[in-house]
């Protein structure tokens, strides 16, 4: 046999600990960022759609009479809607979603750890998605000349970044959660957007909700992240803020921590659910 | 030997036949895919807590900027468009999600293909459901808005009639672009949102729901008056607040009956679209063996 067919029989090289969690990170959110570029029509619906819905709250500001700052917090609002929409529909219900598939069974077969599967996902997803944010970001400060003030770069850098860490976090965790729950997940999921549009203030500074509404909102690390950057971003904004920056940054540091360990936990959990009593793999449809 | 035009006459008879029974059952079907997942509380709970939080950004939004002056008609405007465009999002999304929930989530839609079945009917039957559940959230956020922020509706001014004819057309002609959508999915993949609440949201702009076309730049309204939503909403505003409704100024010049005309012309020439746009999609799916994909990236 020629040199082709012996390292067709040759062993495959494995790998294992750190080396396969990588891989498998890499493997996992590989597909996601080609397949959301390689879908045209997923780049019309996320960034012209998007851009037409953020500009119906500007145009509502306008008409009656809101200050030029609010426009600025609408554009950012808008350009951090993807973000809370990957993280519902393409990381909490992603397991759901992959289990109705049957890809799921595949996946807790292969020697990988599930956690590397959920940071792929979250990973791919990220950077998608920073992609269409950044479009609606440029598109929305470009048509609505929204003015920033050239304040801190650095800490609006570490806001961001630690936002969506932590929202990731909470994706990763609620994976677990939506999975267990079954069909009733994916309406979970689908009700989780316009309540948290209002909780989160997408489209005002969410202040104005009351104190005590908005502590309760800040479990959604985007309310704090939010709330942030616009203080970073706008002169209105620490006026209109509801917390000091760097308290809403120890805020975004504990909900990560939080949602990243509660996110290993829920998975053992879902595992040791899955040998035991073999849930995973029903189908209640 | 059957005569060619009796033999029409049948075929078509039996078309329609097939078409209303693809409906029925896709009614019920999409029902129980609606509401069997949980309690009829849970369920009422959740068929009420989105339209409400959506109603209530706007409120919160016009409430900071106007220092909470509800009684203006501007106000009246912004809410009761605001509430009735809860069927443009359940309508064209309850048409258009059935594509994507049957063929990549139960994977039947081969079967319901080579089943005895009208394929456009079937959409139609499954968008049903979420009409229901949207008329129920269209009345919730109505009565939040006359019990808490004084929305101007009294029963006895309603113009009833033109309501219910305003409110047929309109669900109509959303049902047909619901179609439109539904046809196009059968091209793309799974999104990982419901494109026809992404389109709901990108016509809130241009449909004057939430603010005049006056607002728009000169360049975009064109595009507002070629909506029916924009004239479905003018007429479903001026039967509910009568002569108050007749304050905003973007449709004040047409009378009710040309309203109705320009809505009925739209929803005909919708479906016209509905039905070239479906073939095309239709044929195309097939050629590239698009009806049982599915797309998990």
């Amino acid at each position: 046999m020629g040199r082709e067919g012996d390292s067709f029989w040759a062993p495959v090289p494995k790998v294992g600990g750190w080396r396969l969690f990588l891989k498998t990170v890499v493997a996992r959110a590989y597909p996601r960022i080609i397949g959301q570029q390689r879908e045209r029509s997923w780049i019309f619906f996320d960034v012209f759609l998007s851009i037409l819905a953020v500009s119906a709250y500007v145009f509502v500001y306008r008409a009656i009479g809101a200050p030029e700052d609010y426009v600025g917090f609408v554009v950012i609002g808008g350009a951090m809607t993807p973000f809370w929409l990957n993280v519902l529909w393409s990381m909490s219900s992603q397991l759901y979603w992959e289990k109705e598939s049957g890809n799921l069974a595949l996946y807790i077969m292969a020697p990988n750890s599930m956690m590397a599967i959920l940071l792929g996902m979250a990973l791919g997803g990220m950077l998608g998605t920073s992609l269409r944010a950044v479009a609606i970001l440029l598109a929305g400060s470009l048509l609505f000349h929204v003015q920033y003030t050239g304040g801190n770069v650095f800490a609006l850098g570490v806001v961001f970044l630690l936002t969506l860490t932590a929202l990731y976090g909470l994706g990763m965790m609620s994976a677990s959660l939506f999975l267990l729950w079954g069909r009733e997940a994916w309406h979970l999921a689908n009700l989780a957007q316009e309540p948290i549009y209002l909780l989160s203030g997408f489209y005002f500074p969410v202040k104005n909700l009351g104190f005590w509404v908005a502590v309760v909102a800040s479990m959604i690390p985007l309310t704090l992240g939010l709330d942030a950057m616009r203080q970073l971003l706008f002169p209105a904004g620490a006026a209109t803020g509801f917390l000091p920056v760097p308290v809403e940054v120890a805020g975004l540091v504990v909900l990560g921590v939080l949602f990243l360990v509660a996110a290993w936990g829920l998975l053992r959990y879902m595992e040791r659910i899955a040998i035991r009593e073999g849930r995973l793999l029903e189908m209640r449809r | 030997m059957m005569r060619p035009s009796a033999h029409r006459y049948i075929g078509l008879s039996e078309r329609w036949r097939a078409a209303w029974r693809s409906f029925r059952i896709a009614t019920w079907l999409g029902w129980q895919i609606e509401s069997n997942w949980t309690d009829p509380f849970l369920f009422a709970v959740y068929s009420m807590l989105k339209p409400l939080a959506s109603a209530a950004i706007l409120v919160v939004m016009y409430g900071v900027i106007t220092q909470a002056q509800f009684q203006h008609p501007v106000f009246a405007y912004i809410y009761l468009g605001n509430a009735f465009y809860i069927y443009v999002g359940a309508v064209m999304t309850g048409v258009s999600w059935a594509v994507i929930d049957d063929r990549e989530h139960y994977r039947t839609l081969k079967y319901i293909y080579v089943a005895p079945v009208r394929i456009p009917a079937y959409w139609l039957g499954r968008g049903v459901a979420r009409f229901l559940t949207g008329s129920f959230a269209v009345l919730i956020t109505l009565t939040a808005g006359v019990l808490f922020l004084r929305v101007p509706l009294h029963p006895a001014r309603v113009d009833w009639p033109l309501f219910l004819l305003s409110l047929v057309l309109g669900v109509g002609a959303l049902a047909l672009m619901g179609l439109v959508l539904a046809s196009i999915s059968l091209r793309v993949a799974h999104h990982f949102f419901l494109i026809g609440e992404a389109v709901a949201g990108a016509l809130y702009l241009l449909s004057g729901a939430i603010f005049p076309l006056e607002v728009l730049p000169a360049w975009l309204r064109p595009l507002g008056f070629m909506m029916p939503i924009t004239y479905w909403l003018e007429l479903i505003r001026r039967s509910l607040l009568g002569d108050a409704a007749r304050a905003f100024p973007t449709l004040a010049g047409f009378s009710n009956g040309q309203l109705l005309g320009i809505l009925t012309g739209l929803s005909v020439l919708f479906a016209l679209v509905a039905a070239v746009v479906f073939q095309l999609c239709d044929r195309q799916a097939r050629d590239r063996g698009l009806i049982d994909q599915t797309t998990n990236y």
